[in-house]
């Protein structure tokens, strides 16, 4: 008996077959390792995708693939890496694993809506890998679909457009669950105050899902009926306005760049304390920031924009705001600098993550008020500056969050230790790889190189040879982490409860964590990083 | 587990739903915002062809419809339960009869080949054209609304029968009633833009 309890959740029912405990389960832990395992596949399939687009860049010319595949490998690229990879990735995983346990509850308010999100989202991935092999051939039109192209390319642009909608409403049925979970079941003395600031993340984050997202579904809607009987409503020939399209787009996809990116501050927000062994700095600025930036971020769309056509007046003022985001955001960043200052910080793989996190994510932010700012975006609008820069933001930052929330948890989860030392040398060549593929690929867009080609001219070659090269080392840096994870899962040391000495309650619980969480709502006693009361509810 | 009867959290619950379906149809109406701006004399011109006698019965008929499920609430909270079975046919009706006159408007329009595609809308200057796409699409996702409120009421109805929904667990109706005022909202907005103003 003890021996089956030793496995928590993971334990079988040996009632049914194995893949049914789990594909039918409700229970919100197994939703998040379900949603973890099918994050990981896409984006190892995104990161493969990669680097075939960046071996197609290592000499002008076609090198690998015609301008035609080259089209549908960075199309297919973006769309596996934004809608099932980053979007579901911290929130959906982790937040599914995670929410219940630090908050005291038992579950998320609607568990069987939660399976039903799991469902959608990988109906929904079904539809887009199956829109690669029928009708009209994989999309080319980026994953933005941009009309008038999206509407009249003949590839299948609809069934993925379809994938989309499904994957939004999976999105937005995390974000209701979420919502409501976090006002009706924090366990009693869990009040607002001593929410941990993952959970004030996630719920900005959920606030967004539910309310941005539809736009996002209605946008796509019109497309597909667009192309099915033609509306004309985008549509110049017929009265129709293209750049209306590009609004309606970017109101949803600009603050779905905050449901990639506060989930990642939130993980951020809970490692750097438990290794600086001190209190967050700041805890009710990181709080209320995660809210000011979901707000504010509703209101800077048009900053995707400032060469398609808008008025002067618009461009200065969605300039201006876009500015006034990226204060929120810094006081993330002063806060966590301010919490490792003189703090007795302990370089382990997520810390290390973590760290890597600040520095990029910083980089990735001020590139984007070079952005931001329209004079200088009407050079670098659309090159390839542009795409080092939201690789920044997107894998520098979310991506190491990721990381490193898989380095701190993943002990809990599964009740087992990785190879430290490995993970330690994996980070190291991940950081490397990434500067080497990124930061090339700004400089040449500064140069001038045009985002979405598959050729170039000779003179940009050296930069991108580079490029190519830190591919290659992130990519071997990716596997070595990955592995070291896989063999810590299955063959690990026993990490104990609380190997991180953390004061969240999920560490208050067994490694792995129990079937039912807790069995008794757990009275709550002090706030999220007093370390001194590190074990105790 | 408690976490299942609370049923406070289960109207929260829906009611951030009904946020995201507001802006879903925001969308929509941003869209028409713009374009009437852009159009104001060619959006009045294809108003003027809509049937405003037969938009004014289908207001008048979710409106009461919003009236009716209210009232089967009540009568299930007091324990009326034949009661509030009626009311629910009711208002399952209304919907039916609801979705009939709109076939019957988009029939006429469809016989004057006015939709996307239509002979007789193409020779229409644009921003008509555009006031007929948008009228097309705003009502039938409307249309797919109401079906999909009707086909709530129905299996709320079911488990009224089964005694599954009753006084002591009345959500499942409170949600599909919220739900379908939230129908009644959306058209109370569609009908003075489309047929009043204009
Ligand atoms: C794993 C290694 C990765 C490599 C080697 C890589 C490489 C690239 C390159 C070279 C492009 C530019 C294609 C072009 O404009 O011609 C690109 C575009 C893009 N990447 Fe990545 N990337 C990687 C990871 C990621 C991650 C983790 C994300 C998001 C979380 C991401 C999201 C995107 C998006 C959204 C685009 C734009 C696609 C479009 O233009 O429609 N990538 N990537
Ligand atoms: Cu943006």
């Amino acid at each position: 008996m003890s021996q089956q309890n030793d496995r928590g959740f993971l334990q079988a029912s040996n009632l049914q077959p194995l893949l049914f405990d789990w594909i039918f389960s409700v229970d919100h832990k197994r939703i998040g390792l379900l949603y973890l395992y099918s994050v990981c596949a896409f984006f190892l399939a995104g990161m493969v995708l990669g680097l075939l687009i960046r071996l197609e860049l290592i000499a002008p010319g076609p090198t690998i693939a015609t301008a035609q595949t080259y089209n549908a490998l960075f199309t297919l690229h973006g769309v596996v890496m934004i809608f099932l990879f980053i979007i579901p990735g911290i929130p959906a995983a982790f937040g599914n694993i995670m929410l219940p346990l630090q908050i005291g509850a038992q579950d998320v308010a609607f568990p069987r809506l939660n399976l039903l999100s799991w469902w959608l989202y990988i109906l929904g991935a079904f539809m887009a890998l199956t829109s690669l092999f029928s009708g009209g051939g994989p999309p080319d039109t980026g994953w933005t679909f941009y009309v008038p192209f999206a509407s009249e390319t003949p590839t299948n642009v609809s069934l993925a457009l379809l994938a989309v909608f499904i994957i939004g409403f999976s999105s937005i049925l995390t974000g209701v669950n979420f919502v409501t979970t976090i006002h009706r079941l924090r366990a009693p003395g869990m009040h607002w105050g001593r929410l941990p600031l993952f959970i004030w993340s996630l719920y900005a984050t959920a606030w967004v899902q539910i309310l941005a997202t539809p736009v996002l579904g209605i946008t796509v809607i019109l497309v597909m009926v667009e192309r099915l009987i033609g509306l004309g409503l985008f549509d110049p020939a017929r009265g129709g306005d293209p750049i209306l399209y590009q609004h309606l787009f970017w109101i949803y996809s600009h603050p779905a760049v905050y449901i990639m990116v506060l989930p990642a501050m939130g993980v951020i927000s809970e490692i750097i304390p438990v290794f600086s062994r001190k209190p967050t700095f700041g805890y009710k600025a990181i709080a209320a920031s995660s809210v000011a930036i979901a707000a504010a971020g509703s209101l800077v769309w048009g900053h995707h924009m400032f060469v398609s056509g808008m008025s002067d007046t618009a461009i200065m003022v969605f300039s201006l705001l876009t500015f006034l985001v990226a204060i929120p955001s810094a006081v993330k960043v002063f806060n966590w600098v301010a919490t490792l200052y003189r703090g007795s910080i302990s370089l382990e793989p997520p810390m290390l993550f973590a760290l890597a996190f600040v520095f990029l994510f910083s980089i990735g932010g001020l590139t984007g008020l070079v952005l931001g700012s329209a004079s200088a975006d009407v050079h670098v609008h659309d090159t390839h500056f542009v795409v080092g820069h939201f690789h920044y933001i997107m894998f520098g930052g979310t991506g190491f969050a990721f990381f490193a929330a898989l380095h701190y948890w993943l002990p809990k989860v599964f009740g087992r230790m990785y190879n430290i030392k490995i993970a330690t040398i994996a980070w190291a060549i991940i950081f490397v790889g990434f500067n080497l593929l990124y930061f090339p690929m700004m400089l040449v867009g500064l140069h001038g190189m045009p985002r979405r080609y598959y050729d170039y001219l000779p003179q940009f070659q050296n930069l991108n040879v580079i490029a190519t090269v830190g591919s290659w080392v992130l990519a071997i840096g990716l596997l070595l982490m990955f592995a070291n994870l896989y063999r810590g899962i299955r063959r690990g040391t026993a990490a104990g409860n609380n190997p991180w000495q953390a004061a969240t309650l999920e560490w208050v619980v067994t490694s792995p964590p129990p079937g039912e969480n807790f069995s008794q709502p757990p009275q709550v006693t002090h706030d999220p990083y007093d370390l001194q009361q590190a074990g105790k509810p | 587990m408690t976490t299942q009867r609370d049923a406070f959290g289960a109207r929260l619950g829906m009611w951030l739903f009904l946020f995201s379906e507001l802006l879903l149809f925001g969308g929509l109406f941003l869209l028409y915002a713009v374009y009437l701006a852009r159009y104001p004399s060619e959006f009045a011109a294809g108003g003027q062809q809509l049937d405003t006698l037969l938009g004014t019965g289908n207001t008048l008929l979710l409106i009461t419809s919003s009236l009716t499920v209210a009232l089967a609430l009540s009568a299930l909270q007091q324990g009326r339960r034949q009661l509030c079975q009626m009311l629910l046919c009711a208002t399952i009706l209304a919907s039916l009869l609801f979705l009939t006159i709109k076939g019957i408007e988009w029939q006429a329009k469809f016989g004057h080949g006015l939709f996307p595609g239509g002979a007789e809308l193409e020779t229409l200057p644009a921003g008509q054209q555009i006031f007929f796409s948008l009228y097309f699409v705003t009502t039938g996702l409307h249309g797919l609304h109401v079906l999909i409120g009707a086909a709530l009421l129905l299996w709320t109805l079911g488990l009224t029968r089964k005694g599954l929904v009753s006084a002591e667990n009345p959500v499942m109706l409170e949600n599909s009633a919220l739900y379908w005022h939230l129908v009644d909202l959306i058209w109370i907005f569609i009908f003075p833009l489309y047929y009043l103003l204009l």
